[in-house]
């Protein structure tokens, strides 16, 4: 396959960039931040994402949904990067999207599917429990209550999950073996904490007191959720690595921009070898994460017909990279625009910030650079 | 059946029917390349007889028109017949200057005449090029080459020296850049053909930190030239210069993504060790390894992406300058990974149980990768003004 955009993605790059910068530029965030939101993102614009179809690009047809893939769901992701818009479109549209329409039931795609596709409902997957994402300790434990289960233990880094309708709560249910359960936020003995974040993430700490939750609960099969929620992860990684191409994008316009019309000495700044070179760096260093991070959406697209350690593998990759590169982006952004870039008032630092949190989400350069040493045997 | 498909089924057993087995082994070290020309000791029957029946057929240079010694393929024949020999492991039956840098040229600067006459001949593995473009005054800022050519009626006159001249020793002809005129610095340079028995011309091959002499010397003493054999017009020859150079840049821009050898990780895990999880002893090392083969992968990616947007008619030529960069500074971390993974071992310079300090002297050769075809500087300066249109010199 081509590793270029077909047509109708390059139509849908275009228009959720224009939609993106017409109802949500950078202004948007800051004056939700600065209101101090008690949601945290625009409920009004969270419709609109269903009139546009972004919602409900990764809920199947049958559900009311486009059916599209993951390089659809990249090209919304990136154009959320690049104007750092608050929006369940993670959380919902894709992790828990992907969890429903792979693992849930009949019962449980018909009832949530159609409400995402239509953004009616927000969906909020908790698998990280320590300050690192490290989805093999998953230590919250489900037993066998009657015909139900009994939950307990925390969660944390939970995206939206101070105002989720439903948690997809990934459970140790035997030694080896996952669970993941549909639960009410409303439930007896669920604590739900909002986290204030750096850059202000829409997240949650949630804890988990003996949660009785029916059989009706369990997403998928009871203790053989691994693959169901590697599969969830890595396709999340990918589309949180388009959203850092995003960000890097974006700082890198800003500051080539700078860098022309920035006059030091009598001239441009950017006639400056020292700072062409680390500009053209930067550059090759973007260029590299676009391609890699397309192979990757593709990757994941054609996960049927692909070896799914290949998948694995380019996943890792690309979210190691993404991170490195939107690393580098915002920390040469910041330099180069000298004073004005540490300033609250200018835009830099907003990227700088989400820059951070994306590249934990999920699992940061290390986590993902160690995956990639073990799957090559080393 | 589609015509692809037969072209896929007539290739694959012709392939099967000519490639002799010997050349369907892994090339082990660059010995195994078959470079031609009059003085080629081949190294065996085997990759005589594979280089001139795949010349026979023009496979040699696929995608040139038959008129001048190539395949006439399509394309997408030129891809069938790459994926094919790929699969039956057949190594490339002729790799030269002539191919690679001075053929491209040729079919878009030279006269018919010049194309009848030197294009077949690379082709088939007759001719061996070597290339005249740098001076001991001027690498990275080449134009003000020195290297003098008087004209006279019939015939060019040249005086000078280059160096760098990448086996000028065991080269036919060259291609080579002439002053002509002093009034201007780009527009007094020529591209001209000759053969390296005129007389005047001598080499002298300059021993590199490897240990090895891949590189010359080369001094021209009144050599005599043919008017015919300036490419384009006289004077105009820094713009063949620039179109040659963007191949050159290509073919050592994917350095970093060729090569035979065993991956990286499993080489270092098998020098250095594993712990009891399995895991390259060394965590520090094991790091490093992972995060060069993430940006060999995204290289790899990005080679295809501009190869693709290419065929799209999109991109930036100057993109060849980004990956010529990348590609060599990737070839240079691999090596020291690798020498560093061996260890003491890798230290050795001769004896068996080295093959006489190969991987020393790769690691070493490789330094040279951000030099040659450009520096690296050099095409980040590029990468600054051409694709990012900053200002400046």
């Amino acid at each position: 396959m081509a590793l270029v955009l077909n047509e109708e993605q390059g139509m849908l790059r275009d228009s959720v960039k224009a939609f993106l910068s017409e109802r949500a530029p950078l202004a948007h965030l800051r004056k939700l931040r600065d209101s101090r939101d008690a949601v945290g993102f625009d409920r009004p614009l969270w419709r609109q994402f269903a009139d546009q179809g972004y919602s409900a690009v990764l809920v199947p047809e049958a559900h009311g949904g486009l059916g599209l893939g993951a390089v659809e769901a990249g090209i919304i992701a990136e154009a959320l990067g690049r104007t750092l818009t608050p929006s369940p479109f993670l959380s919902t549209a894709v992790l828990a999207a992907r969890a429903l329409a792979r693992a849930g039931s009949q019962a449980q795609q018909a009832a949530l599917l159609p409400k995402i596709a239509a953004a009616e409902t927000v969906i909020a997957l908790a698998v990280d429990e320590a300050s690192k994402h490290r989805p093999a300790a998953i230590a919250a434990k489900a037993t066998r209550d009657g015909s139900g289960w009994r939950l307990s233990g925390a969660k944390t880094f939970v995206l939206d999950g101070h105002v989720a309708d439903h948690f997809i709560v990934a459970a140790r249910t035997s030694e080896r073996g996952l669970t993941l359960l549909v639960v009410d936020p409303r439930a007896a003995g669920v604590h739900v904490e909002r986290t204030l974040m750096v850059d202000a993430h829409n997240a949650a700490r949630l804890r988990f007191d003996a949660v009785r939750v029916g059989a009706d609960a369990v997403l998928g099969e009871a203790d053989a959720a691994g693959a169901v929620l590697d599969e969830v992860l890595d396709l999340g990684r990918t589309v949180v690595a388009a959203q850092l191409l995003g960000v890097a994008d974006a700082v890198f316009e800003r500051t080539l921009a700078y860098l022309k019309e920035r006059r030091q000495f009598d001239r441009a700044i950017g006639e400056f070898q020292a700072l062409q070179h680390r500009a053209a760096e930067l550059y090759i260093d973007i260029e590299l994460t676009r391609a890699l991070v397309l192979g990757a959406l593709q990757a994941v697209d054609q996960n049927s017909d692909q070896d799914p350690a290949q998948v694995a593998l380019i996943v890792a990759q690309a979210k190691a990279h993404a991170c490195t590169t939107a690393n580098r982006a915002v920390q040469e952004g910041v330099q180069m625009h000298g004073g004005v870039g540490m300033t609250d008032e200018f835009d830099l630092g907003l990227y700088m910030k989400r820059a951070r949190t994306l590249q934990e989400l999920l699992g940061d350069a290390g986590f993902h650079a160690d995956r990639v040493a073990a799957m090559g045997g080393y | 059946m589609t015509e692809l498909e037969s072209f896929r089924r007539e290739t694959r057993a012709w392939l099967e029917a000519h490639c002799p087995a010997e050349m369907r082994r892994p090339v082990a070290s660059d010995n195994d390349y078959c470079w031609g020309g009059r003085h080629f000791k081949f190294q065996s029957d085997a990759q005589r007889t594979w280089m001139q029946k795949m010349g026979e057929r023009g496979w040699t240079v696929p995608t040139w028109p038959k008129a001048y010694g190539g395949g006439g393929l399509s394309k997408e024949e030129a891809a069938v017949l790459n994926v094919e020999m790929r699969a039956l492991g057949c190594r490339a039956p002729l790799v030269s200057f002539g191919i690679w840098m001075l053929g491209p040229a040729l079919l878009a600067h030279g006269t018919e005449e010049q194309k009848l006459e030197h294009l077949p001949k690379i082709a088939r593995g007759e001719i061996r090029w070597c290339q005249g473009y740098s001076e001991p005054n001027a690498g990275s800022d080449l134009a003000s080459l020195a290297t003098k050519a008087e004209v006279h009626d019939d015939h060019l006159v040249i005086n000078g020296q280059k160096i760098w001249t990448s086996y000028a020793d065991e080269a036919d002809w060259i291609f080579c850049l002439v002053r002509t005129s002093t009034a201007k610095k780009h527009t007094g340079i020529s591209f001209v053909l000759f053969d390296m028995e005129s007389p005047g011309v001598t080499t002298r091959p300059i021993v590199l930190i490897s240990g090895k002499s891949p590189f010359c010397e080369t001094f021209f003493d009144n050599v005599r030239v043919p008017r015919r054999n300036v490419v384009g017009e006289l004077n105009a020859g820094w713009t063949i210069a620039k179109y040659l150079l963007t191949h050159e840049r290509e073919m050592i821009g994917g350095i970093g993504e060729r090569s035979n050898v065993k991956p990286l990780g499993e080489f270092a895990a098998d020098a250095v060790g594993r712990d009891a999880s399995g895991r390259l002893a060394e965590a520090s090392l094991r790091a490093q390894i992972a995060r060069f083969e993430i940006d060999e992968a995204a290289f790899r990616q990005l080679m295809q992406a501009t190869g693709d947007r290419a065929r799209r008619g999109e991109g930036n030529p100057a993109m060849s300058s980004a990956l010529k960069y990348y590609g060599a500074e990737l070839n240079k971390r691999r090596w020291e990974l690798m020498i560093s993974a061996a260890g003491a071992d890798g230290l050795e310079w001769e004896g068996e149980r080295s093959n006489d300090g190969t991987l020393a002297r790769t690691w070493l050769r490789s330094k040279g990768n951000s030099i040659e075809g450009g520096t690296s500087e050099i095409q980040l300066n590029v990468v600054a003004k051409r694709i990012l249109g900053l200002p400046g010199v």
